[in-house]
């Protein structure tokens, strides 16, 4: 991992964005990471488009602002590719992931000629499988933690385990569920550029 | 050991606030503030604390429950944002007139109207002259660290002043970064048990708290109140030593970022001197003499100290994330060169109102700043207008 990793996330109000950006702190923080995570706040509503960002870093992190060149973004609604600007200010050197079924030719149309990594994954059907419910957060940081190399395969499974022991000690029914559409998306990340 | 962890200055202060355990804590929510009293009021449910926790039904009774109970020998704490504070304004003034030592945290946001709930810091300058002690914080640890001393400074018997603690709203309240937090055991001994000289409650003194107070004593007991913001300095630094020993971490009235053998610096409060800290980091690796001046403590202000800190500065730019409205400079501004004018320290003086009602600032704006200090020096120090705007569109 380089020294810096900033992310930014984009999704709709109520699909999770801004707890999958709270889960990648969480779970670099436990690789011992200095980390930042940080919503946009704005007029939430259920649907609306919001945006989320992470700093990861091996030494401690001053910078107080929103994330305007990332590394890497992370669509989690295809939706949003013409209506928000997702690669703006986009390191080449960087990569985007979307959760998409669309093909190559319309996204690479939508991402303005970006010429850094693209890449895919279908969440929905990971989280309908694996959790019988359309919640494309678990999916969507397990494919930038993989993308990003942020940790290895195994330590991710372990700390998430532990997360999500924590964060759904009322739930405990969904743990599995969430456990297997991480290691369903670990292996159903697809790049197309 | 201290204890690594990661949390938002939220969640940060309203652990301070566990650890504290005050005898009552009043609060009535506020965004970004919200979630302080929100989290604490969890920690009463679970048994946690043995708080007496008012759910009251507006700030103004919040502020008039925390003098209740101070009043009456408690040790009271609350928190708030923006409007409420402002809702607060009269209470403010008698918490301090009447030395109460009540602890509030100040999740700043800009105040109405028109309405907005980001961060700038409107509302702790509207009470700049409430006779609170006023101390501002960088992230998360500095909201932690200065709720941990406040009681310490606040309920000095050479003080007795209300104090708060000032952090960036959503910037530094809702943002999740790594803090070291100290263990339970040690901030108890730290904070230690209030005991008040007199109090409302006590069977063997019989006082008055508020009363009538005229032409006879109004000014001596101002004079008074005047003195123990004077006293607080000193309190103040002693505090800090006494947590730099169990910490490790150092606190003055300020943090001196390169700023020794600067050429140019900016002075400013929050969450803005992180972003300033990686632009000097970024103009000295160009050979730039770049420095920051980051204000913890507002209230005392302190003068013949941040004079000599700035006094060999070829130029200074200072921040303000407010807006005075009054065709003159911002507060922070104002009082620094006020207190550079007093201390006879001459130097090239500029303001820069930013940051309004959430605007983000970045390290380019910042960037901005230093580049035209640049050329103040290198135009003789000359200035034509000092009471500028970084961010605005005009």
């Amino acid at each position: 991992m380089k020294d810096l990793i900033e992310i930014r996330w984009h999704g709709r109000g109520g699909q999770g964005a801004k707890t999958a950006s709270l889960l990648l702190a969480d779970a670099a923080f436990n690789t011992g990471k200095y980390i930042q995570g940080f919503p946009e706040y704005g007029p939430e509503r259920m649907g609306a488009p919001i945006t989320a960002y992470n700093r990861i870093s091996n030494n401690p992190i001053v910078i107080h602002s929103n994330i305007y060149e990332p590394d890497y973004v992370v669509v989690v609604d295809d939706t949003l590719l013409e209506t928000v600007d997702v690669t703006s200010g986009l390191k080449n050197s960087g990569a985007i992931i979307i959760n998409t079924l669309k093909d190559e030719d319309y996204l690479k149309s939508v991402l303005k000629g970006y010429t850094g990594g693209i890449y895919t994954i279908d969440a929905r059907k990971i989280s309908l499988e694996a959790l019988g419910k359309y919640f494309p957060n678990t999916p969507m940081l397990a494919a930038i933690v993989k993308v990003a190399n942020i940790m290895d395969d195994q330590d991710f499974l372990n700390d998430m385990e532990g997360s999500f022991k924590h964060k759904f000690a009322k739930k405990p029914e969904v743990i599995d569920g969430n456990m297997k559409a991480i290691e369903m998306a670990l292996h159903n990340i697809k790049k197309i550029q | 050991m201290s204890i690594r962890e990661r949390l938002s200055g939220n969640e940060a202060s309203a652990i301070a606030m566990k650890q504290i355990n005050p005898d009552v804590v009043a609060a009535f929510p506020i965004t970004p503030s919200t979630e302080i009293p929100q989290y604490f009021s969890t920690f009463v449910s679970n048994g946690q604390v043995d708080t007496e926790f008012i759910a009251v039904e507006s700030e103004h009774s919040a502020m008039s429950s925390c003098i209740g109970a101070e009043a009456a020998g408690a040790r009271a704490m609350t928190a708030t944002s923006s409007n409420g504070l402002s809702y607060m304004w009269e209470m403010l003034y008698i918490a301090s007139g009447s030395r109460l030592p009540i602890v509030l945290s100040l999740v700043n946001r800009a105040v109405s109207g028109p309405l907005n709930i980001h961060n700038d810091h409107s509302d702790a300058m509207g009470v700049r002259d409430a006779g609170w002690i006023m101390l501002f914080s960088e992230n998360n640890q500095e909201a932690y660290d200065n709720l941990i001393m406040a009681h310490q400074i606040a309920e000095n018997s050479n003080v007795m002043l209300p104090l708060m603690v000032c952090q960036d709203g959503f910037i530094t309240s809702h943002s999740i970064e790594n803090i070291e937090l100290i263990e339970d055991d040690k901030v108890k001994e730290f904070v230690g048990t209030y005991k008040p000289e007199h109090y409302l409650l006590n069977p063997n003194e019989q006082i008055a708290v508020g009363p009538m107070d005229l032409q006879a004593y109004l000014f001596e007991h101002k004079y008074q109140q005047a003195e123990a913001m004077r006293n607080a300095k000193k309190v103040i630094l002693d505090v800090a030593d006494k947590f730099e020993k169990m910490t490790g971490r150092k606190y003055g009235f300020f943090e001196e970022y390169k700023l020794d053998d600067a050429e140019i610096a900016i002075v400013c409060m929050n969450s803005t001197a992180g972003t300033t800290k990686a632009v000097v980091d970024d103009l000295r690796a160009k050979g730039i003499k770049a420095g920051l001046l980051k204000l913890r403590v507002y209230r005392p202000f302190p003068v013949e100290e941040i004079s000599k800190a700035l006094s060999h500065l070829k130029a200074v730019a200072i921040l303000d994330k407010t807006d005075s409205v009054n065709a003159a400079g911002g507060p922070l501004f104002e009082d620094v060169t006020s207190a550079l004018y007093t201390q006879n320290v001459h130097i090239p003086a500029v303001n820069y109102v930013y940051g309004i009602g959430g605007r983000d600032t970045t390290t380019k704006d910042i960037s901005k700043v230093f580049e035209d200090l640049q050329a103040i020096v290198a135009d003789n120090s000359k200035i034509d207008n000092p009471y500028r705007y970084l961010g605005v569109r005009i």
